[in-house]
């Protein structure tokens, strides 16, 4: 996103070998907070310091740990040749050819060498340094990236509904990108920079004590303000980041949008919130560079300061007989190793917001508890055979919202067909939430065959109980592909025979391509009533015990809708269903009716009974829905 | 993008080879243009970065300076004039604080020309995308789109950041050729044999890595585009247990893609210190050169140490030339991708007539239509119909009979290729930009919210009051469950309403276009994912809604309504009902009139409530 400058240049600025870490460090490495309260958002891992969000990467990507003490050689071995080859020349130039007797050619030749082998050397080991630093890097950020994948499929629905779609992608594609830099251009030559620092600072010491302090006076400065850029710039790049998701929201309306955005002729107000976004993403950029920028130019100022300082003291000190003139002369020159490094380190530092950034996004969706623990191995496997279902005293409330479920008990026998009713929210949708495990009632249990659904394993819950969702998702890619995700080791032949069984062979002999059929993104080159015969057919490859269903309400061409209607018949027979019905029609057919209203389970039995309780909840619904069917 | 998937590799470097020379002359096209369009800053950044150059060199002047007139004569003398001292203090900190500004202004003034060059093109390139017409839309999908108005923009961009320092490092080479060519001939030009080494090194780099940087960009989209596929997919992901299968394929990806990084990242490796070690072997070569001259008198040792010296100071610098190269290739891809953009043509031309006025419903008028996505394929054909003021007509036909196309042309989101729709006598094409909205609504099937407040989403700009809001809330069933929400009207609804519910959405939707009360309302199957029950109390409202403010008192009609709908109620509202079928009107009349005479259309009608009258018979 910003560009990232690599550390490039002869200016200079102070890096903080002692920590570079922020402010709050009280995030334990161990463990993220399993914070109750902001249950539904993702876990930004703002308060995470920059070494404790080192620490937690390390921790999730042990690869980026493999060789380093090889790498680490190397890199003192190309830094040492840095040094030397400077040096070499300065001899060769200064005894070599400036010698007091002409040219002195076998020392040139000697040095000449020396400096060509340095070179060489050098070149080698940052060569294989860069190379290990590339390819351990870009291991483990591969490594984070899936990890952080996986986990974002196994947070609640809620949070992966609440959230940024972009953002979550974000975080698993440039987020990662950002820090690779970080790693290889980062890192190690931060620690490498602040050893070359100290090797300097002997180096000086052994020339002259006072002409150290007067170098470390210079720049004390600076490295006392470095925290303090640090923490601006990492206060700004935050503000950069966020104002990248609104500025991409902002920018994806008039795309995805267009047609409301035309018909509501809203284009200038579109355009007008675009370019707000566009311009604060513009001057959040700009001040984060001008912070960088500012910081980077201090480190000059210093060292003209020592420069300046080492040359009057160490007349003084000359003076006083402390000192002679080759000395001050050779410090000046040392000062220039001490510059150096202060310069890489402080780019360093502060470049390394920005990853250090984009890292702690990626680590907080590892730190956001998936709250729905998976039993694992000690986990129940459900008996197969169509499953037993029991409500018992199941409350339900979203984070800080009102209850949505009070008190509910139901039990459903094996095999039996049931409709859940009731208005828009009523609560209905909710039992198909907690019976398919992605939510867990906030009081009491739903039980399957007697156990608590929070006790069985994983997989035997995926394998027993499907949920056909209201609009058929499906992937960009084949049908076989999409309804070999019910059934993974599906045979064509197994597909064609369930499709047979549902009764959509003719309709797949229609497609052009049959079973090979591309769908489209979203499966959006189908329509929508196929998409729901996709959907039906991968819940039935998938055989569950139970079958959960929220029902689409959409209407879909009737010729579909039949066809569907078959479908869903044949699908349902020989297991235990409960539909989430939005249509009189689905309640009438099923051997029973349960009525929610307001959280509360209000009627139950079969359709003909219920409509017969006169000024009933049902009784109600079943009369607006069939005035309208009748109508004219 | 997906053209190149499983390439081969000669094919990669086949390609590479041709891009390679092309990208390095088209990257110095699109900095040209940079430049073009940020003088100002380019100069002052440009500028900074020489100051910074020229101080570099003064830096060893000033110690130099020091050492003859200050240092040498102090500790010779025993003695040092205050002033002096005042001196080196003054040039040493003056030339520090002047490289200070010149680094402030070289990187403050990159940071401004890449971000307003980027916010510039992201404001054109959402422009355009907003002036294109729907069909232009419907043939790029979202995805791409999206990249365009940003990584493109930002690919495109990239050499702005190292374009600064790269001029300061031309001129401070030119500065430093010029010297060594005064200094002495011969040295000078084996030290600048060091140049077209570097250039080879930069040619064969961008030809090693180019391929695979490209395949590095490919992945990343495909990366990126898997993520977004399945978490928006995740429920079905979840339900399904096939959190192992998709991070596989995730991860498979994934790894693709570190290989090609750990590729680049080798090349890179390799690159950088063979960049960093040529102006050291030229300053050896040099040496070894100057020693022999010197020894035969040829040269002086000061030259050498001249030509030496000058050579390691723009060492240095000179990477940044191979960073500002090394970015040509992504930069050259991104502006193509973003200058398609912005080169699309088609807009819809506008006329210039106000909104034709009145209080009621309008007539609406349509004749004769004819339209079709591409030559010869008829999506319509020969329709017409009016729908007096006040009226309502319910379109009414199979998947794919024309229905949503007749709502996409009555709201002029595409134009006719035939024939002409009126309101009130006026061409939707002689209307001014915007005046079609004013008297016309549509409310689509599959809503779209913005990232805004539910006020936002309702009032879309519009001038009208929170009891305006809540009014029409009411009649779209929604006030319910605003009010229940924490912060009422001004609830942010997030990136396209995620957190509501589909049928939630429809009705926020639905209040966007009754706020407006348009003259004539388009509801396109609009209430298919709210409930019946809820369905049925909005038709109600909607007829008292127009009852309320349009009709009768005044003599005038209320709001003319077009419905698309497939349930009975809502075509039952409909004073004519057009049976659709294949792009024409099959039949018309009332729904009775239909039901009774076309079994085409009773079986239409009736096969959504089919088994429901099954059961209660």
């Amino acid at each position: 996103m910003t560009t990232v400058e690599r550390p490039a240049e002869p200016d200079s600025e102070p890096p903080d070998p002692s920590e570079p870490s922020e402010p709050s460090e009280h995030t334990a490495p161990g463990g993220g907070t399993r914070n109750r309260t902001n249950d539904t958002s993702l876990a930004t891992g703002e308060d995470l310091g920059a070494m404790a969000t080192i620490r937690r990467g390390l921790h999730y990507s042990p690869e980026l740990k493999d060789g380093i003490a090889g790498t680490l050689l190397l890199a003192v071995l190309a830094s040492v040749g840095q040094v030397i080859v400077p040096i070499a020349v300065q001899q060769t130039l200064d005894r070599g050819l400036n010698g007091d007797g002409g040219p002195d050619t076998s020392f040139t030749v000697l040095m000449g060498l020396v400096a060509a082998g340095a070179i060489g050397v050098t070149t080698w080991a940052s060569y294989a340094m860069t190379s290990r630093l590339f390819t351990t890097s870009e291991r483990g950020l591969a490594t984070l990236r899936i990890k952080a994948f996986r986990h974002v499929h196994d947070l609640p629905l809620l949070t992966q509904n609440t959230e940024r779609r972009g953002a979550l992608v974000s975080r698993v594609t440039s987020d990662v990108d950002q820090v690779s830099q970080f790693l290889v251009f980062g890192g190690l030559l931060f620690i490498i920079s602040v050893g070359q620092i100290l090797i300097a600072t002997v180096v000086m010491l052994v020339y002259s004590w006072q002409l150290t302090i007067v170098v470390w006076v210079c720049f004390a400065p600076l490295f006392l303000s470095l925290r303090f850029f640090q923490r601006k710039l990492s206060e700004a790049y935050g503000i950069v980041r966020h104002q990248v998701g609104l500025m991409l929201s902002a920018i994806s309306e008039p795309v995805v949008g267009a047609a409301v955005v035309r018909s509501y002729a809203v284009e200038a107000r579109t355009q007008a919130r675009i370019d707000e976004a566009v311009l604060r993403h513009q001057r959040a950029s700009v001040r984060a560079q001008g912070y960088t920028a500012f910081s980077f130019s201090l480190g000059g100022v210093s060292a003209g300061l020592a420069n300046a300082g080492v040359l009057i003291v160490g007349i003084w000190l000359g003076f006083a007989g402390d000192i002679t003139s080759g000395t001050v002369l050779a410090f000046a020159f040392l000062v220039t190793l001490f510059v150096g490094p202060v310069q890489m380190g402080t780019q360093i530092v502060t470049e390394a917001q920005n990853a250090i950034a984009g890292w702690r996004r990626v680590l907080g969706i590892l730190d956001t508890p998936a709250d729905l623990v998976d039993p694992g191995p000690d986990g129940h496997v459900l008996p197969r055979g169509p499953i037993d279902v029991r409500f018992a005293d199941v409350g339900f409330a979203y984070p800080s919202g009102p209850p949505v479920l009070r008190a509910v008990d139901l039990s459903i026998g094996a095999g039996r067909r049931i409709a859940i009713v009731g208005e828009t929210g009523s609560g209905k949708s909710t039992f198909a939430k907690l019976l398919t495990r992605l939510m867990d009632p906030t009081t009491g249990a739903v039980l399957l065959d007697g156990i608590d659904v929070r006790d069985i394993s994983e997989t035997s819950l995926r394998s027993s109980v499907v949920l056909v969702p209201q609009e058929g998702f499906l992937f960009d890619d084949t049908i076989s592909a999409n309804v070999r995700y019910g059934r993974l080791a599906a045979t064509e032949a197994e597909i064609r025979a369930s499709a047979d069984e549902l009764g959509l062979d003719d309709w797949l002999a229609g497609l052009p391509h049959g079973l090979e059929t591309r769908v489209g993104q979203r499966g959006e080159s189908l329509s929508a009533g196929e998409r729901q015969l996709v959907a039906l057919l991968r819940a039935h490859l998938a055989d569950p015990d139970l079958l959960v269903l929220d029902e689409a309400t959409s209407a879909v061409d009737p010729q579909l809708e039949m066809r569907i209607g078959r479908a869903l018949e044949r699908l349902m027979s020989g297991r235990t269903s409960v539909t989430i019905a939005h249509r009189m029609s689905t309640a009438e057919s099923a051997d029973e009716v349960v009525v929610v209203d307001r959280g509360r389970i209000v009627q139950r039995g079969p359709h003909a009974v219920l409509v017969a309780e006169q000024g009933s909840v049902y009784a109600g619904l079943h009369h607006s829905w069939a005035a309208q069917t009748a109508s004219s | 993008m997906s053209d190149t998937r499983g390439r081969s590799e000669t094919g990669l470097a086949d390609r590479n080879h041709r891009q390679g020379r092309g990208s390095t002359r088209a990257g110095f096209a699109v900095l040209w243009v940079a430049i073009k369009r940020e003088p100002g800053v380019f100069a002052i950044s440009t500028a900074g970065s020489i100051l910074f150059g020229a101080l570099t060199v003064a830096d060893a002047w000033v110690l130099g300076w020091s050492t003859d007139n200050v240092v040498l004569p102090a500790f010779r003398d025993g003695e040092v004039d205050g002033g002096l001292l005042w001196a080196i203090l003054a040039l040493f900190m003056g030339v520090a604080i002047l490289r200070a500004v010149g680094i402030v202004a070289r990187r403050v003034g990159a940071g401004v020309m890449q971000y307003r060059l980027q916010a510039s093109t992201r404001r054109a390139v959402t422009r355009r995308y907003l002036a294109l017409p729907m069909e232009w839309h419907q043939k790029h999908p979202t995805g791409e789109l999206l990249s365009n108005a940003n990584s493109d923009v930002e690919a495109a961009w990239g050499p702005i950041a190292p374009l600064p320092m790269a001029v300061g490092t031309v001129a401070m080479m030119v500065i430093a050729i010029g010297q060594m060519l005064v200094a002495d001939l011969v040295l000078a030009v084996v030290g600048l044999l060091i140049f077209p080494a570097i250039i080879a090194t930069n040619v064969v780099y961008q030809h090693l890595s180019q391929g695979w940087a490209t395949r590095a960009q490919e992945l990343r989209a495909e990366v990126s585009e898997i993520a977004h596929e399945s978490f928006d997919g995740a429920m079905v992901v979840k339900t399904l247990g096939r959190e192992p299968q998709e991070t596989e394929r995730f991860a498979a990806k994934a790894r693709e893609l570190r290989e090609v990084n750990i590729r680049v990242g080798r090349i890179r490796a390799a690159f950088d210190p063979i960049l960093a070690a040529l102006p050291n072997v030229g300053v050896l070569i040099v040496l070894a050169v100057g020693v022999s001259r010197v020894s035969s008198g040829a040269a002086v040792a000061g030259d050498v140490v001249t030509v030496a010296y000058l050579l390691t100071i723009v060492s240095f610098p000179i990477r940044s030339i191979g960073w500002l190269l090394g970015e040509f290739p992504r930069s050259v891809v991104g502006y193509r991708r973003v200058d398609t953009v912005l080169r699309s043509t088609g807009e819809m031309p506008y006329g210039d007539q106000p909104a034709p006025t009145g209080t009621g419903g309008v007539e609406l008028r349509v004749e004769d239509l004819g339209y079709g996505y591409e030559p010869g394929q008829r999506l319509l054909e020969g329709l017409s119909f009016v729908a007096a003021p006040g009226s309502t007509i319910a379109l009414v036909g199979a998947t794919a009979s024309g229905k949503s196309t007749i709502t996409t042309l009555l709201t002029r989101l595409v134009d006719p290729h035939r024939g002409a729709i009126t309101i009130d006598g006026a061409d939707l094409r002689d209307l001014a930009p915007g005046a079609l909205a004013e008297q016309v609504a549509i409310v689509p099937q599959s809503a779209f919210l913005f990232d805004d407040t539910i006020r936002g989403n309702v009032a879309l700009g519009a001038d009208v009051s929170d009891e305006q809001i809540w009014a029409a809330l009411r009649v779209a069933q929604a006030d319910g469950f605003v009010e229940q929400l924490a912060e009422g009207l001004s609830t942010r609804l997030g990136e396209r309403g995620t957190s509501l519910s589909g049928g939630q959405r429809q009705r926020i939707s639905l209040a966007r276009a009754l706020v407006r009360r348009p003259r004539l309302l388009i509801l396109d199957d609009a209430t298919s994912a709210v409930d019946p029950e809820v369905e049925q109390r909005i038709l109600a409202g909607l007829r008292s809604h127009d009852g309320g403010h349009g009709s009768t008192s005044d003599g005038s009609s209320g709001t003319t309504l077009v419905v698309v709908a497939y349930r009975k109620a809502t075509i039952g509202l409909a004073d004519e009902v057009l049976h659709l079928e294949g792009g024409r009107i099959a039949d018309r009349g009332t729904h009775a009139d239909l039901l009774r005479r076309s079994p085409s259309y009773a079986r239409l009608v009736n096969a959504y409530e089919h088994s429901s009258e099954q059961v209660t018979r």
